[in-house]
This record gives C-alpha cells, structure tokens and sequence, in this order.
C-alpha cells in the first residue's frame, strides 16, 4: 500500500462513519457578557452531549456566531434549539443540512522526525493533504492542516506511525453557503 | 439632571410602578438604602432573612400580577436569595431581584461579601446581570422588568456594584429597550388553532388540564368560557388551582401524585387532551409510557420549549392562553359530552366514600387536616386568597379549599419549597390588602421562615395563619411509613410552644385541638383586626390519600 493513496483515505473514511450521529447547531447571539457561560451552563444543565464548539465574533461586533456540534438524533437538536431560545441573547438557532453549509475545521499536529527518512515521507504526505509544515524542531516537525473532520482525522491516522507528540483541533465551524 | 446610580435605581423603579420592595440592608446596597429615604412612595418592607424577602416578592407577584421587588446586599444577602429565586424560575414567578455588589475594582479577588452573583444565578433565573455603572442602571431596570413579566415570567437579578450606586450621571428614562433575541410569540398559529377546533370537534372524550399559565395570563374566564360551551371536563394542576372555581360544573378535579380519583383515571381515558399553560410535570403524569395513551394532545404553552419536552403534542401551539383562547373558542361547537362527565361520576362516589368523607367528617379521634381546612373554607365561603407551605399541609389544601374565586391559590409548586408560606403569605397580602389571607404551613415548614413574624407584626400585616401541627415532617413521614417499612429517619418533630411564642412575636394565638371549638377558632381569627395565629393539633400519624405511587400510571392511582 502505498502512503498516502486515495484507498488508503478512503478506508479511513469508511471507519469515520461509526461515529455517533452528530447534528451541527448554529447559533448567532447578541454579544454581551456572559452568552459563552450561559450556553455551556445550559448544555450541561440539559445533559446534552457536546461534539464541540467554536465561537467567534461576526462580521458585525454585536454578534457572535456558535458552531455547536451536538451527538444525538432529530429530537435532542430540537429539545437543544428550543432551550437555547429562552436565553435572552440567543438570536437565532438553525440546524442545517450538510449540502447547505460549508464546514471546516483547524488541526496542528506536532509529529516526531526521529525516524530516518520520515521528515521526507511526511512532507510528501502533508502535500496530499495540502497541511502546511509551519515549524521545525530537530526532532520533530509541526504540520497545519484546514479542511472537513473526514480529512483531518484521516491525516490523523496516517501520522500516527512517526509518533504524534501533539494534536489539537478546533471544532468545526460553518458557513452557509 | 444628575442624580446618583442609587436615585437613578429608585426613579426607574417609581417608573415601572413599583409600591413595595422586600429587602434587607447591608454593607454593598448602603447607598440605595441611604437614597431609598428620598423615595417615601417606595415602601420599603424589612424582612428578617433575604429568603423571606424573595417569596415575599413571589407571593405578591402572584396575587398581584406585577413583579415583586427584593433589595438585598452582597454575598451572603444575594445567596440567601437563591431559594426563592430558584423557586420563582420553576413556578414563572415575576420578581425583580437588585442584589448590591463589591466595588468594581475589588471584583474577582475575594473581596469582603463578594459572591459570583451572575454566575450563581445563572442557571435559576430568567436573566441577569452586572451592572458596573451608573449610566447603565436606568436601562437595565427597565429591561428587566420587562423580561420579569412578559413572555413566561421568572426571575431577573441585577447587581450592582458599589461604585456604580455611587457613580453621578445623567438621568433619563429610556423610552425603548432593545432585545432583538426576545420576541415572546403571543399570537397563536391560526392555522394550528383550526387544527385543535377541528379535533376537539370531533372528539368524545376531550379534557381540559389547566395550569398555571391560565392564570399568569389572567384567562380564567377564557377557560370557563371554553369548558362551557364545548362541554369539557376541566381538570387543573397544583399551580392551575382556582383557574375555575370548585363549584363550576365542568370542573372536575385535582390533577396529580395526591389529585382526585376522576381526573387522573380520565387522562388515560379521554381522547383528546387539552393542555393549557401546564408543563407535564411528573407529578401530574405519573409514569410517562402509558400517560394519555390514547389522546390526541394540543398543548398550548407561551415557552416553546415547553412543547414536546415531556410529552409529545400531536397539536402544539405557541401562544399566550387568553389569546389563543380567544381564537379557538369561535370554533368550537356546542355540544354536549354527558356520558364522558358521568364517567368522571363514578370514581368520585369511590373517593369520596374512601378519602373525602373519613377526611372531613371523622366521627372521633384527632382532628384531621382535611377536617381544618374543609371548615376554614366554609367559614370563609371559599373566598379568601390562600397560600399553602409544603408537604401534607399543601396537598390538603389543595384538595379541601372550596376556590370559589379564581385566581386564588399561591404555593410553591415546581421548587416545592418549605417555608415558603409565611413569607409569601405576608407578601400576598401586601398586594391584594382587600382580601382575606389565609396561610396553611406545617409545623416544620413554619419554622424555616419562623423569623418573619415580626416581619409581619412590624408592617400590621393582617394575614391568618393555620399551622397544622402534626408534630411530623408529614409528607416525608407518609413516605417513610409506605416505602422505606415505617422507618421515622429525622422526621419526628420536637417543636417550640407555638402559641408562646407566636404571643412572644406580638400576634394573638390559640390552640385548637377539639372538634367542637374548630369554628369558633376560626371565627375568633377572622373577628381579630390583624395577624392572628391558630395552631391546629391534628393526628400525628395521617397519611394524604389517593396516591399515585412514583413510577405508577395516572391510572394507578390508590385511595388506601
């Protein structure tokens, strides 16, 4: 098999698949104090389970947009969106579809370069992921790497055999399209 | 013109129509307290504990209908607090709480009286927030007594720093608020509402279960007006008590854990189920699996969030009740349901063989709680304002008041909170000074806010109190006896000389233990010019019956 071919990726894909159904909530609020601590004291207090969330302010300061990915079927998305309407703050909630939006999210992988050879076949698996390589250390080399979940947790497991020293990743986060 | 953020407070308040405020002073709120005595038409009512000041509020908020208002200081004045603002949020209560709050710049480093007041209150109230400046207080007061009481009520906090009631600005009323994430749907979808006359319409067995929304949104006569004319039996929840009078023929009972017989075993047998301004709660369905099984439900709630949490609705509606009522009642036929009322018919010649008659007309032994309250209400013909504590005491009162007034029932529903009924029986009172107040507490619960009676001697608040001494924490007791082998864990009582020290307090009391001298007991109350207390000694070891056992169906529900 070789690194890095498109079979390989799509396998990867196939064992993505598993993964609890997940529905991605977007939620624009007005943007006083206290909204983040209100939503997540509301995610908890309802036991909703949380994939992740982003906030960030919008193209207007006064508001601030939620990606909230929440596990969990049509029912809890809405027993979610109706809870996060009585918050005062809460402008609007909508639940896409997937061919509505576009959605991305941001990984930094800081992956071990001991091996021989392997700061070579990194770099040329990082180009078919089209990952940046963003620093470099003796022995090991931090990559960036935008795109689908499907993507980065396929990058993910093609790094893993160097040795991953480190992985973070934002959540997704979504515009309509 | 320039005031002070602690005039400021007080003019917004004198704006919103505030009379009362519930508070107690300390080091945080000093300046709203100093400038409160420029305000003499703010009337100021010291409690004797911030509880008492929150269900104060709650009481008069309820027999009102305007958001009560408490004053209170930092830290320990703002926790003490909590309760009845948690208790407020699960019961839709309007009540406007202004907390005072260290100077801004010692905030976040463990000042003297310093408590997250915004983040403690979070999850129990309604809206809340921190007020830094002068400047902001104005329109902060205005915002939150707009969200206390419009939409489905609850409880808004504001804090405010010291500085910020010291800070000199600007003064002037803001006219508009924005709060484009808060458009509280009033209207009902007309479309909806077609779909609910058509299905009551065709209906055999509907039933009506109203809860407290009927009454937040003052619509009583909508209700009645509803029940009467498609002739559907009207079943109320513990906070929809007194939507209907007992006495109106389509009313047909108590819903709940210790209802009536009828309305509970008709909820699994009624087709179609009309559910105004209630939420569903356990205590009303009992097991979900099997609830209203074979009903069509239209719920109609003013919090979306209400429709389908518990229990799915076929026909959901998102409105204010006098509104939507309003709307559906044009549409709805005239009929008759005879055969559906006269099933309700036969369960009650059961219950009131079993439960009611035994409860209110025992031949010897002590006196009963049902008894006390059943010759309370006929002596008061059924028309006083009633408030309950929790527990025993609470659910007989529901169960033996004769309402025959709307709109005149206040507990502690959802929060189920003991000590509630004192305080808020004072605060009841304070608003709706016209009516006779009576306030049925057990002896434990009447010693959770015990300190409020000077409250009330202070202010000459002419409320009656009923304590039903049972020397038990009743309802825990009933529990222990039925599900955990009469095994009495802490629920014994070892009680004060109630009426020495109801006398030490300054209000007039009397023991009643006889059958014979109850009336005359009462009579002596009523006859009194102010607060008087009776302690009832009722039998020790009563159980409240019928029952619907946790995890039991609705239709499950036991008389012994």
């Amino acid at each position: 098999m070789k690194l890095g071919s498109n079979n390989y990726y799509i396998y990867i894909i196939m064992k993505m698949k598993q993964k609890p159904e997940t529905s991605t909530l977007i939620v624009t609020v007005q943007n006083r104090q206290g909204v983040l601590f209100k939503i997540s004291g509301l995610i908890r207090k309802r036991q909703f389970n949380i994939a992740s969330m982003t906030v960030s302010k919008t193209e207007n300061p006064e508001i601030s947009q939620f990606t909230i990915v929440v596990e969990g079927d049509r029912s809890i998305v809405e027993k979610m969106s109706k809870q996060l309407y009585r918050i005062v703050e809460v402008l609007k909630v909508s639940d896409p579809n997937e061919d509505e939006i576009v959605a991305r999210e941001l990984a930094m992988v800081k992956v071990s370069t001991i091996k021989v050879g392997s700061k070579m076949e990194i770099s040329m698996i990082a180009d078919n992921f089209r990952a940046k390589v963003i620093n470099i250390q003796p022995n090991s080399m931090m990559l960036e790497l935008t795109g689908d979940e499907e993507k980065i947790d396929a990058f993910y497991e093609n790094m893993k055999k160097y040795g991953i020293r480190e992985f973070v990743r934002t959540g997704r986060t979504v515009l309509y399209k | 013109m320039k005031l002070t953020g602690s005039e400021i407070l007080c003019e917004s308040l004198l704006r919103e129509g505030v009379e009362v405020i519930f508070g107690y002073p300390g080091g945080a709120i000093m300046p709203v307290y100093d400038a409160l005595t420029k305000y003499p038409k703010l009337r100021h009512i010291l409690v004797r504990h911030e509880q008492g000041a929150a269900h104060a509020a709650e009481g008069y908020a309820r027999a009102t209908g305007k958001p009560g208002v408490c004053l209170v200081t930092s830290g320990p004045g703002a926790t003490n607090l909590v309760t009845g603002i948690a208790d407020a949020m699960m019961d839709s209560v309007p009540i406007v709480c202004v907390s005072g709050q260290v100077t801004s710049n010692l905030i976040g480093g463990d000042a003297f009286q310093e408590t997250d007041v915004v983040g403690i209150t979070t999850m129990i109230s309604k809206h809340n927030y921190l007020v830094m400046k002068a400047d902001e207080i104005a329109y902060t007061v205005k915002e939150a007594f707009f969200l206390s009481n419009t939409g489905r009520p609850g409880p808004i906090v504001i804090d405010i720093t010291k500085d910020a009631q010291f800070g000199i600005t600007e003064y002037q009323y803001p006219k508009k608020i924005y709060l484009p994430g808060y458009q509280p749907t009033l209207r009902g979808n007309d479309k909806q509402i077609k779909k609910a006359a058509g299905v009551i319409n065709s209906s055999k067995r509907p039933f009506i279960l109203a809860g407290h929304g009927v009454l937040i949104s003052h619509a009583e006569k909508e209700l009645a007006k509803l029940a009467e004319k498609a002739h559907i039996p009207v079943g109320v929840t513990l906070l929809g008590m007194s939507a209907v009078t007992k006495s109106h023929p389509c009313y047909v009972g108590f819903l709940g854990m210790h209802g009536n017989v009828s309305p509970n075993r008709c909820t699994n047998e009624a087709d179609v189920i009309i559910a105004l301004g209630m939420r569903f709660d356990d205590r009303v369905t009992g097991r979900l699996s099997d609830y209203a099984s074979r009903a069509t439900i239209i719920h109609v709630d003013i919090d979306p969030a209400e429709l389908g949490k518990n229990i799915h609705a076929h026909i959901p509606i998102v409105g204010d009740i006098k509104e939507v009522l309003r709307e559906l009642i044009p549409s709805v036929n005239e009929t008759r349901h005879s055969t559906w009322f006269s099933s309700f018919k036969k369960y009650d010649v059961l219950e009131k063989e079993k439960v009611i008659e035994p409860e209110i007309h025992p031949r010897d032994g002590k006196l009963k709680m049902g008894e006390v309250i059943r010759t309370v209400s006929e002596v008061t013909n059924g028309k006083a304002l009633v408030i309950s504590d929790v527990g025993q005491n609470q659910m007989m009162t529901a169960r033996y008041y004769n309402f025959e007034t709307t709109d005149s029932y206040i507990t502690s529903g959802g929060l189920g909170t003991m000590g509630f009924g004192v305080p808020a029986g004072l605060g009841a009172k304070v608003g709706r000074s016209e009516k006779e107040v009576w306030v049925f507490v057990g002896d434990g619960g009447f010693q959770m806010t015990i300190q409020e009676m000077t409250t009330i001697v202070q202010e000459k608040i002419n409320i009656k109190i009923a304590i039903l001494n049972n020397g038990f924490l009743g309802m825990v007791r009933q529990w222990q006896q039925l599900f955990f082998d009469k095994n009495y864990s802490q629920t014994q009582m070892f009680n004060p000389d109630f009426i020495k020290l109801s006398e030490a307090f300054g209000i007039p009391a009397v023991k009643i233990e006889k059958r014979e001298d109850l009336v005359r007991g009462i009579e002596k109350a009523r006859k009194t010019n102010g607060p008087f207390l009776i302690e009832f000694v009722v039998e020790n070891e009563a159980n409240v019956f019928p029952m619907i056992p946790t995890g039991a169906s609705v239709d499950e529900i036991r008389v012994e």
